[in-house]
């Protein structure tokens, strides 16, 4: 029974596909699952805006949006249609082609990437030995978008800003290598379904998933830092930050376009989360040996939406960083602290099982980290201060 | 050690968005139009004539002096007097504003016709629910639009109002006193002799309610 | 202004001596073209209607001209041609964050004129209203620079939280929450009930919370840090020289409170200190903010605390037929964005002859492209806000 539950989705399939001919079953099985994903993630997009509307303003003490629907559920269902009925505005130097294809190639790319992910026992769409590496070319792919984005719109602001993108997009993307080579290094694979396989093991009922180690924490530290780089979230939303001088590379974009732009950017999220939920937070696996019984689809949803709160709540929280500041944090601090992580990373498996090995690389990270955090902070002389008074 | 700060300031909106949930002093949001919060007492938005008893015409208090219309900062005080006299509270015959008009698009709230008015004539409503589509003379209130009763300005200002009632009742008995000994002092004269004064006594004149603007207005 | 791709002609008109102005850089050493951007009028970041013309050479600015005006509603003119009274709701509209303080510095002047005494409640009450004035309008200083920042506007959330407190009191004690319109020459217009000292009482009591709160998030918060620490350096001469005041004065380090220079109203019998800065940097002056919203904290308990009884008027004061002797006076208080002041030149009748107004946050704007040049533009928005403006006043 509760296998059944688990496994219901892919019985779904399994029973509309046998209603067909054997040579039609496994391309309609596969276009079956297509449409659950591209219908999922957008209804998901939309849940996720309303969250991130009501939570920001909870923080601020505040009620988000209340008045479409209870608790304002059918916002979403508002905005879009706000943005079907806006008049969509080419400007003319704009190379046309261009201008169009930039939001499409984003969306298509970024939905490609949820081809690998494992979202329930049994429930990934393409079981690929290289998944990993056939994400992280997906995820190369839409910095194109944005890129194609600012130079269509033959305008120096949105070319500026969509720059600004693109370097920070790719400075973050070594980081965001570099941390899940930690895993590959461990496991041996880049297939997904493999790495999560190797997290599905319970000691003493706690489970084995990589963010339990010490290699693993900081390479999640840093794979969600680069994440939030890559999707350009808060506090690294300068290029399209409202209070700054240029407006970003989608300044040119209106109506359902700009909605796609917006969409991309939340599926984006979305599929950085699920990658970062598969590779250290064990994918579908139940976080307690006892809770097993849940489907292992509730636990995939529900460690992406936590991911998604963790999301929210840094929006809400930290003020932005100014692009070279951006940039110095990936190079400088970053980068070497990833490398020193595949280092330790490398130690924890040779040196064989016991408490030593934890001990060593958890006083290892714990050095690099403070030294190299000081010495940043020691080179700009920046600190808390003490003032004085006059009478 | 670098990152402190920052946890520091996630644990600070943490405990504003559970807090949010829980306390009142956290989640300060008032649902307006469903619901309001209650304005002070000392409230101000736009003026309003006073009258007392029921008919607004003939109880209006507003005698015209124009002292409002002078010292308006903006000058959005319009006021026409009229040619006939009306009695006031005390009885003596005062002329009153045909037109008296406020442009609420140019009044800017200050206080100042109520503070120079010698009558308690004009006082500050705070009705500010007044939007309307009308550009052309929607913000243009006119005498009728403007008058209010006595019983109003006690729901508005009830310190105020109170305060406003004793004076004018004060001024009142003075006044009726003055009248009455004024016409005791007529009807003993009569009773002395016709022989006994050639001049007819002096009608008793009513001490117009000139009360000095007031320096310390009923506490807020 | 020049097209982009011309020399721009950066002309230093001849400065007095001792203006020492940081060497701005000439056109023949750039490479590239200079990119003229026009920050606002129609800005998200700008404190009102107000435009930089700044000159860019890739990210870095090396000039900025300020072009302010849109706001310009002649309310010098205007005082000119109406009584002293009339006058007063208008100055409530100069700065119209801190309404109180701007009525307070226009009653000095006119005291001064016509050589009026003011009730000591009455001195008292001026005080708790300024000091309340001053805490509300930092606080929303320094949550709109997070919000310029990128904090997506929680910490300017917080800021106004406590804000709405102390507009409510203002609300219950004068009748409007912003534009208060209650000083009067001679004192003040209606007395504070117990009610009303009560709740000031308790919403005082909260601040301190609230300061720990602000504190936190300034001194700690790395991010910000790195914004703010170096960026938009004054220098303490030049800003002397150019007549710069308030907290932007103090964060450079130069000790001149008003309160503590003249002496005016009751200060002296209050025990305050003024916090200093030592760079003359963003931060800095944030700080010198944050740290005067505590001293004002304690002005405020020990003027509750010390309030006498009495009238809050001068029983000679005349609303009406108010004419000062011929004369000029110059009026000053140390309002919560530097020293404002008011020059009266009265000939005998009941408007004012000259009626000038000094706005704190104008002088304060000159020293704007010594700051920025050099500076990145993201930096330009969060220096821009550290000088704490009030286009109402800048304009008037």
């Amino acid at each position: 029974m509760i296998d059944r539950l688990d496994q219901i989705f892919v019985l779904l399939k399994h029973w509309l596909v046998g209603y067909l001919p054997e040579s039609w079953q496994v391309p309609v099985g596969v276009i079956i699952s297509v449409a659950c994903i591209v219908g999922l993630y957008p209804g998901l997009f939309a849940l996720t805006t309303v969250l991130e509307r009501k939570g920001v303003g909870r923080i601020q003490n505040r009620i988000g949006p209340n008045r479409v629907g209870p608790y304002g559920i059918f916002q979403p269902v508002a905005d879009g249609i706000k943005s079907l009925t806006k008049e969509d505005i080419v400007p003319t130097r704009a190379d046309g082609v261009v201008h169009f294809l930039a939001p499409v190639i984003l969306v298509v790319t970024v939905f490609m990437g949820f081809a690998v992910l494992p979202m329930g026992r049994n429930m990934v769409l393409v079981d690929m030995d290289a998944g990993l590496l056939f994400y992280f070319a997906m995820g190369a792919s839409t910095e194109l978008s944005v890129f194609m984005a600012g130079w269509s719109s033959r305008n120096k602001y949105s070319l500026l800003g969509a720059m600004r993108a693109v370097a920070q997009m790719i400075s973050y993307e070594v980081a965001l290598l570099l941390s899940s080579v930690a895993i590959v290094m461990i496991t041996g694979s880049l297939s997904l379904v493999k790495i999560v396989d190797a997290q599905n093991h319970y000691s003493y009922g706690l489970p084995h998933w990589f963010i339990f180690t010490p290699w693993g924490l900081a390479a999640f530290l840093m794979y969600a830092i680069a994440g939030t780089a890559e999707t350009n979230r808060s506090p690294f939303d300068l290029p399209e930050g409202e209070s700054e001088l240029v407006a970003g590379y989608h300044t040119e974009y209106s109506g359902f376009k700009f909605a796609l732009f917006f969409l991309g950017e939340y599926v984006a999220m979305f599929s950085i989360s699920g990658l970062g939920t598969t590779l250290f937070l064990g994918g579908w696996t139940a976080p307690l040996a006892a809770l097993q019984w849940i489907p292992s689809w509730i636990w995939f949803f529900g460690k992406l939406l936590v991911s998604m709160c963790v999301f929210i709540w840094l929006r809400g929280t930290l003020p932005r960083l100014r692009q070279d500041q951006l940039m110095n944090f990936a190079w400088k601090f970053v980068l070497p602290m990833s490398l020193l992580n595949l280092f330790v990373a490398a130690l924890w498996r040779f040196m064989g099982e016991g408490l030593l090995r934890w001990v060593v690389c958890s006083a290892l990270l714990l050095l690099a980290y403070v030294v190299m955090g000081r010495a940043e902070m020691h080179r700009k002389h920046y600190g808390p201060r003490s003032y004085r008074y006059a009478e | 050690m670098l990152g402190e700060g920052i946890l520091k300031g996630l644990a600070e909106t943490a405990k504003n968005f559970a807090g949010s949930f829980v306390s009142k002093e956290r989640l300060t949001t008032v649902e307006y139009p469903e619901e309001r919060t209650p304005l002070p007492e000392a409230a101000r938005n736009f003026p309003f004539l006073v009258y007392d008893g029921e008919d607004w015409e003939k109880g209006m208090r507003c005698v015209a002096c124009q002292i409002c219309e002078k010292e308006c900062p903006p000058k959005c005080i319009y006021i026409e007097k009229s040619k006939d006299k009306k009695p006031d509270y005390v009885g003596k015959l005062q002329i009153y504003p045909a037109k008296f008009d406020i442009d609420i698009s140019v009044c800017m709230s200050c206080q100042i016709c109520v503070e120079v008015c010698p009558f308690e004539a004009i006082k500050m409503n705070t009705e500010f629910e007044l939007a309307t589509d009308d550009r052309f003379g929607g913000l243009l209130l006119d005498r009728k639009q403007l008058a209010h009763s006595n019983e109003y300005y006690h729901q508005l200002h009830p310190t105020e109002a109170a305060d406003v009632d004793a004076r004018l009742a004060e001024e009142k008995a003075k006044v009726e006193a003055k009248a009455k000994a004024a016409a005791e002092a007529a009807a003993a004269k009569a009773a002395a002799g016709p022989a006994a004064s050639a001049t007819p006594a002096k009608p008793a004149a009513p001490v117009a309610a000139a009360t000095k603007p007031n320096e310390g207005e009923p506490k807020a | 202004m020049s097209a982009a791709g011309t020399k721009t002609e950066l002309v230093n008109a001849a400065k007095p001596e001792g203006w020492n102005r940081p060497p701005v850089i000439a056109p023949d050493e750039i490479e590239g073209e200079v990119l003229e951007v026009a920050m606002g009028p129609h800005h998200p970041s700008t404190h009102g209607v107000f435009r930089m013309d700044v000159g860019l050479d890739g990210e870095r600015v090396i000039k900025l001209k300020p072009v302010f005006g849109y706001l310009h509603r002649n309310h010098e003119q205007l005082a000119q041609t109406q009584t002293y009274l009339a006058s007063m709701p208008y100055t409530d509209r100069l700065d119209y964050f801190c309404s109180l303080s701007n009525n307070w510095a226009y009653a000095l002047a006119v005291e001064k004129l016509a050589g009026q005494e003011v009730p000591e409640r009455a001195e008292y009450l001026r005080v708790i209203l300024a000091e309340l004035t001053r805490i509300q309008n930092h606080a929303s200083t320094i949550g709109f620079l997070l919000q310029e920042m990128g904090a997506s506007g929680t910490p300017l959330m917080y800021a106004f939280r406590e804000r709405e407190k102390i507009l409510d009191l203002f609300e219950s004690l004068t009748g409007s929450r912003m534009m208060c319109n209650y000083m009067r020459f001679g004192g003040c217009r209606v007395d504070a009930s117990e009610a009303w000292l009560a709740a000031t009482r308790k919403v005082v009591a909260g601040l301190p919370a609230f300061a720990d709160e602000f504190e936190r998030f300034l001194m700690s918060n790395e991010i910000l840090m790195a914004r703010c620490q170096g960026v938009g350096v004054l220098k303490p001469d030049l800003a002397i020289n150019a007549g710069i005041s308030g907290p932007m004065l103090r964060g450079s380090g130069v000790n001149y409170d008003i309160r503590k220079v003249d002496h005016y109203g009751v200060y002296d019998r209050f025990k305050f200190r003024v916090p200093l800065g030592d760079h003359g940097d963003i931060y800095d002056r944030y700080m010198v903010r944050t740290l005067e919203i505590r001293e004002s904290i304690s002005i405020l308990e020990q003027a509750l605390r010390e309030l006498p009884g009495g009238p809050v008027m001068d029983p000679k004061a005349k609303i009406r037929n108010f004419r000062p002797k011929a004369g000029e006076a110059y009026g000053r208080i140390e309002a919560p964005k530097g020293e404002l002041g008011f020059y009266l030149i009265s000939d005998g009748g009941p408007n004012p002859y000259r009626y000038r107004v000094r706005p704190p946050s104008l002088i304060n704007l000159t020293v704007l492209e010594d700051m920025c040049l050099g500076a990145n533009v993201a930096d330009v928005v969060l220096i821009f806000g550290s000088v704490d403006i009030v286009l109402g006043e800048v304009d008037r």
